[in-house]
């Protein structure tokens, strides 16, 4: 019953990849699918300084969004396993309650929290914490990170607290029993049991983040300009479409290249599974 | 005080939220270096009881002592006692070592003692060869004996053990059994172990409590337990036991005579002294302690055969008497001649010396 759905769903993510790779090696002449091959469009990637500055900050931002996400969903996830009680079913709904608004509308509340007249200048200036109203919050690479924290937060928390909640309660008896004060408890059996679920919530925070090129144009500002802002600019105004589609591939290549690198680490750390 | 028991609680209670009694108010010595059982039914607070001895419920009311000092607020990372959990509750993390390590690694004991003593505690449980092995890669039974290993390590002054057996088929189970109590009295520790399955109470322990709604029922020897239980619950709990409301009709020197029926029974009078004409008891008496005979006599009952039932060295008979008392009989099989059938009437006796019991209610 699966079988079709299954098969769509990959022969569609097939279709679009094979096309990115073939764009890839296409010289641009204006038309949809380009004409002739060249490898000009990697080297333009790979030579222009520009690409790798961007390419970094990229990471850079989403590696900030990931550790901001991840740091802040634990607590929450661990306060939901541990000690949430007949709450839990309520605060998880809490969780996913932002899905329930447009992305796009959450990304302008931060726009309107962290504009110069926005919430946070009114309320620093009205408790006399500033003086008049600054423009550092906005238009900030600090902004995006916030941001995109917000709008992950839910996506981290889910997978944290199912790896907390599955952990057998006797463990963390077995533990104390054994003499462990309760941070040791912590460090040595619960943090090393949820480690896959940290994993987890910080592959599935840091690959869509790399990409992202909304938030960065509605907050971050000239200063953070991310990779999928130049992506979206080659397929856009630049009509660059080859070009664009080895800054894609080029792009998957570094995802794939850091994820593979987090995996084998953390297999060298023995997670459960 | 001389010799003060090892641990001590005193009227104990445990009420859960929700008005669930876990414990109700249990007083229970446990003696240096004994292997005390907790023998009960399903819901009995034997889990309970255990983990008020652990340090994972604090008693409602009453006090727990250890060794003369009170512990009753003590964590269970600050009590000198070690748990065998009922799912073992290996950390999947860490390698054999590693676990029996666990305890060590937190009393700061140097890394080459550490591994002296780890590899020690798993030859003792004799799966010295395991060391490096991965706990997913163990049977139950070694995880059982790791959990073992890995609590005896540190030197508990009491091991505690939550159903040690119950995960493991018939014959390891049998195995262990032995296993532990060897370990036991080799160690000198002192094992309390929670079980509800009687026989293994009865094979390996020093002294059985047995236990019911919460409630302490009795504390004695498998021996004692046997022979002399003490209520209507613990005889019907331990083996089988035909329970019968009785009447006194006298006493003859040293015997209590009693009238079940029609069925006479007697009992020796040091057994319980206290009794006046005509009192109603209930007694207890063993099924290999009734005779059925052919023929009538002078202390014989008629009753009928409802069923007879192969029991090995005996054949187990389910009875009726005349006045709707059941009643079952064990009769040694080369002696059951004629042999019976359902539907006869035999008539019932005590076996001549053998005794019965009165029991509380
Ligand atoms: N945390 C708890 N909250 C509420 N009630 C509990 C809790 N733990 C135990 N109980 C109740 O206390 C009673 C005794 O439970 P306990 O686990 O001690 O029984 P047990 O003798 O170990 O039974 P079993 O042989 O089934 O393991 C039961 O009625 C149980 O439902
Ligand atoms: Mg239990």
């Amino acid at each position: 019953m699966m079988a079709p759905g299954t098969a769509i769903t990959f022969l569609l993510i097939l279709f679009s990849l094979a096309l990115v790779v073939f764009l890839a090696f296409r010289v641009n002449d204006g038309s949809l699918l380009g004409a002739g091959f060249t490898l000009g469009n990697f080297s333009n990637v790979i030579f222009d300084p520009l690409n790798w500055s961007v390419m970094l900050r990229s990471l850079a931002i989403a590696g900030c969004v990931t550790a901001a996400t991840v740091i802040t969903a634990f607590p929450v996830a661990y306060f939901l396993a541990f000690h949430a009680g007949r709450r839990r079913g309520l605060i998880l709904f809490l969780v996913t309650l932002p899905f329930w608004t447009s992305y796009l509308l959450r990304v302008f509340a931060w726009k309107i929290v962290l504009a110069y007249n926005g919430v946070l200048n009114s309320a620093l200036v009205g408790s006399g914490l500033l003086s008049e109203p600054t423009l550092a919050f906005l238009n900030t690479p600090t902004a995006v990170v916030v941001t995109l924290a917000h709008a992950y937060a839910p996506f981290a928390i889910l997978p944290i607290y199912v790896a907390l909640d599955t952990i057998p309660r006797s463990l963390i008896e077995a533990a104390a029993d054994l003499g462990a004060r309760p941070w040791t408890t912590f460090r040595r059996v619960i943090l090393p049991n949820a480690m896959p679920g940290v994993m987890a919530a910080a592959l599935v925070v840091f690959v869509p983040t790399v990409g992202d090129y909304v938030t960065p144009a509605l907050v971050g500002g000239p200063s953070s300009t991310m990779i999928g802002s130049m992506i979206q600019a080659q397929f856009g105004k630049a009509n660059d479409w080859p070009f664009g589609a080895a800054l894609s591939a080029a792009v998957m290549l570094v995802i794939l290249t850091v994820v593979l690198i987090v995996r084998t680490t953390d297999a060298r750390f023995g997670s459960r599974a | 005080m001389p010799q003060d028991a090892l641990l001590r609680l005193e009227a104990v209670s445990k009420c859960f939220p929700g008005g669930v009694v876990g414990l109700d108010s249990v007083d229970l010595d446990i003696e240096h270096g004994e292997f005390l059982s907790l023998l009960g039914p399903s819901g009995c607070g034997k889990t309970t009881n255990l983990r008020v001895m652990a340090g994972f419920e604090t008693p409602t009311t009453g006090r727990v002592v250890l060794a003369g000092r009170d512990i009753t607020s003590l964590r269970p990372f600050d009590r000198p006692v070690n748990t065998v959990f009922q799912d073992y509750a290996l950390f999947p993390h860490m390698n054999v070592a590693e676990n029996v390590g666990f305890g060590l690694s937190l009393r700061r004991v140097p890394a080459a003692e550490q591994k002296k003593q780890v590899a020690a505690a798993l030859d003792m449980v004799g799966l010295g060869d395991k060391i490096r092995a991965r706990v997913a890669e163990l049977s139950g039974g070694q995880r059982q004996r790791v959990a073992l290993a890995r609590a005896i390590v540190c030197k508990p002054r009491i091991l505690l053990l939550d159903e040690p057996l119950s995960a493991l088929d018939a014959h390891l189970r049998e195995y262990m059994q032995m296993e532990l109590k060897r370990l036991q009295s080799s160690l000198g520790m002192t094992f309390v172990m929670v079980t509800h399955d009687q026989t293994e109470a009865l094979s390996i322990s020093d002294r059985i409590v047995v236990m019911n709604k919460g409630r302490i029922e009795q504390i004695a020897s498998p021996a004692a337990l046997y022979d002399r239980p003490a209520t209507r619950f613990v005889a019907g709990f331990i083996g089988t036991m035909n329970l019968l409301d009785a009447r006194f009709v006298g006493r003859d020197g040293a015997l209590l005579r009693y009238l079940s029926g029609d069925l006479p029974l007697e009992l020796s009078a040091d057994a319980n002294a206290l009794a006046t004409d005509g009192q109603m008891h209930t007694i207890g008496i063993r099924p290999e302690d009734l005779v059925a005979n052919p023929q009538a006599g002078a202390a014989t009952a008629p009753a009928k055969i409802n069923s007879i039932v192969f029991h090995g060295r005996a054949l187990r008979m389910h009875a009726s008497t005349a006045g709707g008392a059941a009643l079952v009989i064990d009769a040694p099989r080369q002696a059951m001649q004629p042999a019976f059938d359902v539907g006869d009437i035999v008539h019932v006796s005590q076996r001549p010396g053998a005794s019965c019991v009165i029991l509380a209610a």
